[in-house]
């Protein structure tokens, strides 16, 4: 579907725990979002320039509904937590490839999200058709779209301090319950990302791993979200894949992280 | 009413063209805007063979503006030319290749093989200020400017832009040496050098350390410049740094500039191009503008 910039309607915001919000969105471009895309939001504070590149949690094609859910970082995303239902808010999207649900279908698979890398994960667990062993890692016991993720696969859940779940990340989440995936799918910080893309070379597995970056346009033309890549890339053929564009979903044994 | 303007003998439909860098090749923003609509697509800088510009990160927020530090990535003439000529031709548009080098025998090997090309005319980036070699070096001493200004304009078959860095005590110097070497244009201003500390990380925010300051905070620096400069040589000027509207164009056409470039301001608008046509437009039937030259420089 074509890119555009367009202006959405929010339809609610919740603080879902400390610092993170869930906001829906009225807008056309949920028709023919996809798990893994992205949406760039802009401020209505002008000094704040550039589009705030965030996943897509969940897509309702029916209602024409997009739900993010952000972790409040900076300037951008403190404007975005004072939203109220009716206010507006323009949007560019839909961005990047998304995450090849194909690629797990009818398979024992894992769904790995952790920290604010948890949203995009929930839509993937939507559409997916497969054996789902969702595996998610949070600072603490504040395990935002724990319901959310339950409804669609078996979860299991790691806490930095213990107070649910296994006690570690995800990898110890992964150890400690003793299971086995044909192919990975994850989102979250790079040690996490690193920490998989080892463990499925270790495995013989796939790993399908989105990525970010700082970035400025979002669509491509500005080189700035870039990834080294493991065979030349086929805009700049150097080794630098966008993230914007070609990712941000990869096969992890594609890039060099 | 007439928007066109001529430099160097190249007529464009409209003064509004694209800052290099900041439009790729027109590829990603013809899904936005109608590229046959601008004046030139003023592409990314292309050198002789592929460069992998710099680590991440290489962007970075400031207040009313960006800076960046991609480093000039790019895939090289060969695949420029097999690539993104041919898709640029399928346009009502004129194009004007920015080129790069880190030596004067990189930039003439460059505009040489364009010289093969049907393009309308080169810029050359003297202003990168993100790569260690070439580029700056060329751009901030007025004699390598002249002398590479000249040795180029030896080996080009299309005119000439040379594109100027703000990061110098005095603009006109270095576009009197462009011109006195034959320069068939300049184009101003290319980035700011600025830096942006990660106060929480302790650290630069761009990997690079240093970056080019782009966006509306720079207008009122580029718009000065661009009016010395323009005072200072015969020359078009192509005027560029924060237009982010139309009135900003007519600021700098008003100044000096022949035709304005729009950058950063893609990234946060990706139909700022073609607002900025029908802008210019809508100005020049409020004043009753029959023609654009008649702004040009109005301003003294």
């Amino acid at each position: 579907m074509q890119k555009k910039k367009v202006t959405a309607t929010v339809v609610s915001q919740q603080e879902l725990a400390a610092g993170i919000y869930d906001m829906w969105l009225e807008t056309e471009l949920a028709a023919g979002a996809k798990p893994g895309q992205f949406i760039c939001l802009y401020t209505k504070d002008a000094s704040a320039l550039l589009p705030r590149p965030i996943s897509i949690c969940q897509v309702d094609g029916q209602q024409g509904r997009l739900r993010i859910v952000y972790r409040v970082a900076g300037k951008g995303t403190v404007e975005f937590a004072t939203y109220r239902a009716g206010e507006t808010v323009d949007i560019l999207g839909c961005l990047g490839n998304s995450f090849p649900v194909q690629e797990g279908a009818g398979k024992k698979v894992f769904l790995m999200g952790g920290g604010i890398g948890v949203p995009p994960i929930l839509e993937l667990a939507r559409q997916m058709e497969a054996d789902k062993q969702i595996i998610v890692g949070y600072r603490n016991e504040q395990t935002f779209l724990r319901e959310d993720l339950e409804q669609n696969g078996k979860v299991y859940i790691a806490t930095e301090d213990g107070s649910v779940g296994s006690k570690g990340n995800v990898m110890d989440a992964i150890r400690e319950n003793g299971l086995e995936a044909e192919v990975i799918f994850a989102c979250g910080p790079m040690p996490m990302l690193r920490a998989i893309k080892q463990y499925a070379e270790e495995k013989g597995i796939p790993a399908y791993i989105s990525l970010e970056e700082h970035m400025a346009c979002g669509v491509g033309a500005c080189l700035g979200c870039v990834v080294k890549t493991k065979e030349v890339d086929h805009h700049s053929h150097v080794h630098n894949a966008r993230i914007c564009t070609d990712g941000p979903v990869f096969e992890a044994k594609e890039v060099d992280i | 009413m007439n928007t066109k303007v001529t430099i160097a003998g190249v007529e464009f439909q409209n003064p509004v063209m694209t800052a290099s860098g900041t439009f790729g090749s027109g590829m990603e923003y013809g899904e936005f805007v109608d590229l046959n609509k601008l004046g030139a697509v003023v592409t990314k800088g292309v050198a002789n063979v592929p460069w992998p510009g710099n680590p991440t990160p290489r962007v970075a927020e400031v207040y009313g503006g960006m800076l960046n530090a991609i480093g000039l990535q790019n895939p090289g003439i060969d695949v420029f030319i097999e690539r993104d000529i041919p898709f640029l031709k399928q346009y009502d548009t004129k194009i004007i290749v920015n080129v790069c080098g880190k030596t004067v025998e990189d930039y003439v090997e460059v505009v040489e093989r364009l010289g093969d090309t049907d393009i309308d005319m080169m810029e050359i980036n003297v202003s990168c200020p993100n790569v260690k070699e070439g580029a700056i070096a060329f751009g901030q001493k007025k004699e390598a400017l002249f002398d590479i200004t000249r040795e180029i304009k030896k080996h080009a078959r299309q005119p000439i832009i040379m594109k100027l860095s703000p990061n110098v005590t005095d603009i006109t110097e270095m576009a009197r040496a462009a011109e006195a070497a034959g320069a068939d244009a300049i184009s101003l201003i290319n980035t700011l050098t600025a830096m942006k500390i990660d106060i929480h990380r302790r650290t630069f925010a761009i990997a690079n350390k240093t970056g080019g300051m782009s966006g509306p905070a720079i207008k009122p620096v580029a718009v000065r410049m661009v009016y010395q400069a323009a005072n200072a040589v015969k020359i078009p000027v192509i005027g560029m740094g924060g237009i982010a509207t139309a009135e900003d164009a007519i600021e700098f056409i008003l100044a000096g500039a022949t035709a304005v470039s729009v950058g950063a301001m893609n990234f946060v608008n990706p139909y700022a191009t073609e607002e900025i046509i029908a802008g210019i437009e809508a100005y020049m039937e409020r004043y009753g503008v029959q023609d654009i030259k008649e702004l040009i420089g109005a301003v003294k």
